[in-house]
């Protein structure tokens, strides 16, 4: 296992990259601690691939270095690195048994054929195709196939990480549960260093300890799942984690009070905003409807099981805000913000309040 | 479910049944016809019965043709699949090479058959080939028009030049298929590059490569026109394949009758390893 530094590395795909724009990973700076769980999260095309695969040694960075446990292993191929990678859709090598396929890795580093049978039982069973060893790989399905994968991930023991690149995507959603779930098992009994990278935000969450939200080639917060919710940094944070995501309202700023049109909203502290647009950020759980504060119009009730979403409109802004699934919807309806929930971000960034 | 009977369905394949009737079915036929008579000319013909094909069977000329031509199959098919496969993996996969590299590749199948015998048979010679010169001109002996040795090594280089890039090309479109992902987890596997070949490559190739060796048997066994523009079937019968002994008995001869015979064992022939090609290529797919 391995402390994983990312040291102000930036990618581009282009020859010769000028503008910012050109790099598909600008700037990342950060340390994947030994035994880790992480989760690398965000939209399609965010860089978050580019650096898993950078970190695997699959691309070389045009900028920055990256040190295992300290040493530089920029240059160091693949097969140096000793790097677990489980890719999107399954790998499998259509002519072999699935036996074989787990024992491939080993084979290739010339583990003793004793060793190489006890891995891959194990391995076997924690997959749950134990049955299915002496079967030709190519006859399975697509997601026994990813399991084949997954389990090629994880027959070494030795390996400094391992990365999962949106493994679970072609799993159905209850294996998904309890491969996820076996996952973090895996971490907690071996203490490797894991970095998942997804686009779900469910799996995020529940796969790791930290998550490192990415936008546009850069990271633009780490956290707990906690922090996150909380604590977007980033008006992208909160409109991407949270379900419905988080109500993201233009505001001017005096003092402790927050305007938005004809309303005025108490903040818990004086925002230490500068120039630029000012929002105020607040998730929809942290909304109150009631008899009491601001009227809105209510434009839609969604019922999605355990609570209910309500949209509304609140100063020509659409908002939404959650109830319990017994709630009603008052015929006056007006909302309010609880002041916890309170974020305001300037030019996108969240900026910190005084008392 | 009842199966729906229909016969107007007959009507519509009417138009193939006549076109190959006329394309195939009746020169087959008037083939068996010559292959059961016997005719001095003047539209006279003699029963013969099987006797053709008797003689056809116990003759040393059809079986020395037979065994000439399956070597030389099974050369150009050790030589060419090889090379094909070594050159499809030494191509470049992006770039400018891409297109460079297939137009190259495309070049001598672009090439009529008779011509590829005619610069073979130029670049051969001795006295003005630019092969046989300087062959000859570093000490070698080297004389395809007396030479058997050097006859058959000709006719194996040209048909390599000539069919190597299809191998090539069929080969080349199975690598490309094969997503990157495959290559990245071999490469966190630890796989070497005979590994990668082994267990990645060749198994995704190994359809196309089913169909090139198809292909190449069957064009090779059916080889005309290149060493017959080249040697002749010369020095004396050494390079005469089937169809050249064929062509020989037909209209060199002009014996009607066993050429007849010969040009149906010749197509029985073809029609069985055709079926043995199919058979194992449906059944492969079956097992997938």
């Amino acid at each position: 296992m391995a402390r994983i530094e990312v040291n102000h590395i930036r990618h581009s795909y282009l020859p010769n990259p000028q503008k910012d724009q050109d790099f598909a990973l600008k700037e990342v700076h950060y340390t994947f601690e030994d035994g880790g769980a992480y989760a690398l999260l965000g939209p399609s095309g965010c860089g978050k691939t580019t650096l898993l695969n950078i970190i695997s040694g699959l691309l070389h960075p045009s900028h920055g270095k990256l040190l295992f446990n300290g040493r530089d292993v920029t240059n160091l191929s693949t097969q140096e690195r000793n790097i677990a990678q489980v890719f999107q859709f399954p790998v499998i090598y259509d002519t072999m048994t699935v036996y074989d396929n787990l024992a491939f890795p080993l084979r290739n580093r010339r583990v003793p054929e004793a060793d190489v049978d006890r891995k891959v039982r194990e391995t076997l069973d924690m997959i749950d195709l134990a049955s299915m060893a002496n079967r030709k790989a190519r006859r399975l399905t697509a997601d026994q196939k990813q399991k084949i994968s997954l389990g090629r991930g994880l027959v070494r023991s030795d390996v400094n990480a391992i990365l999962f690149d949106e493994p679970l995507t072609v799993i159905d959603p209850h294996m998904k549960w309890v491969l996820r779930s076996q996952l973090k098992q895996l971490h907690r009994r071996f203490g490797y260093t894991m970095v998942y990278v997804t686009h779900d935000q469910t799996e995020a969450l529940t796969f790791a300890d930290q998550v490192v939200v990415m936008y546009d080639g850069g990271i633009v917060q780490i956290g707990t799942p906690a922090e996150l919710f909380e604590r977007p940094s980033h008006t992208f944070v909160g409109y991407f984690i949270g379900s419905p995501g988080m109500n993201v309202l233009p505001v001017s700023l005096e003092g402790r009070t927050a305007k938005l049109g004809a309303q005025r909203i108490e903040l818990p502290g004086v925002p230490k905003a500068g120039a630029g647009a000012v929002e105020l950020g607040i998730r929809p759980e942290y909304v109150r409807l009631g008899r009491e504060g601001m009227a809105v119009q209510v434009s839609k009730v969604e019922d999605v099981g355990r609570h209910k979403v309500v949209r509304a409109n609140l100063e020509g802004k659409e908002i939404a805000a959650v109830i319990g699934e017994d709630d009603e919807v008052p015929a006056d309806p007006k909302v309010s913000f609880d002041p916890a929930g309170i974020n305001i971000y300037a030019d996108s960034w969240r900026v910190e309040m005084g008392a | 479910m009842d199966k729906t009977w229909n016969n107007k369905a007959w009507f519509l394949v009417l138009p193939v049944l006549v076109l190959v009737a006329f394309s195939a079915v009746i020169p087959l036929m008037t083939v068996v016809n010559y292959s059961v008579q016997d005719t001095f000319g003047n539209n006279v013909f003699f029963w013969a019965g099987t006797e053709w094909f008797e003689e056809l069977l116990h003759s040393d000329r059809f079986w020395e043709a037979m065994v000439r031509n399956l070597i030389f199959s099974f050369i150009i098919l050790a030589i060419q699949v090889p090379l094909g496969i070594f050159i499809a993996l030494n191509m470049p996969k992006k770039g400018w090479g891409v297109p460079v590299c297939l137009v190259l590749m495309a070049l001598p199948l672009l090439v009529p058959w008779n011509v590829v015998g005619t610069i073979w048979q130029v670049f051969g010679r001795n006295d003005i080939g630019l092969l046989g010169y300087y062959v000859n001109a570093l000490g070698i002996d080297y004389n395809y028009v007396q030479d058997p040795i050097d006859a058959w090594v000709t006719v194996i280089i040209m048909d390599v030049w000539h069919w190597t890039s299809l191998v090539v090309l069929l080969c080349y479109a199975g690598l490309v298929s094969i997503p990157d992902a495959f290559y990245q987890a071999a490469k966190i596997d630890g796989a070497s590059r005979w590994a990668v070949f082994r267990y990645i490559q060749l198994p995704k190739m190994q359809r196309v490569l089913l169909i090139a060796v198809l292909l190449r048997f069957m064009d090779s066994f059916m080889i005309y026109t290149e060493p017959f523009v080249v040697t002749g079937g010369g020095p004396g019968n050494s390079t005469t394949f089937l169809s050249i002994d064929l062509v020989k008995t037909a209209l060199g001869q002009f014996d009607l009758g066993p050429a007849a015979a010969m040009s149906l064992i010749y197509f029985l022939i073809i029609l069985l390893l055709s079926w043995v090609f199919y058979t194992v290529m449906t059944n492969y797919d079956a097992e997938r």
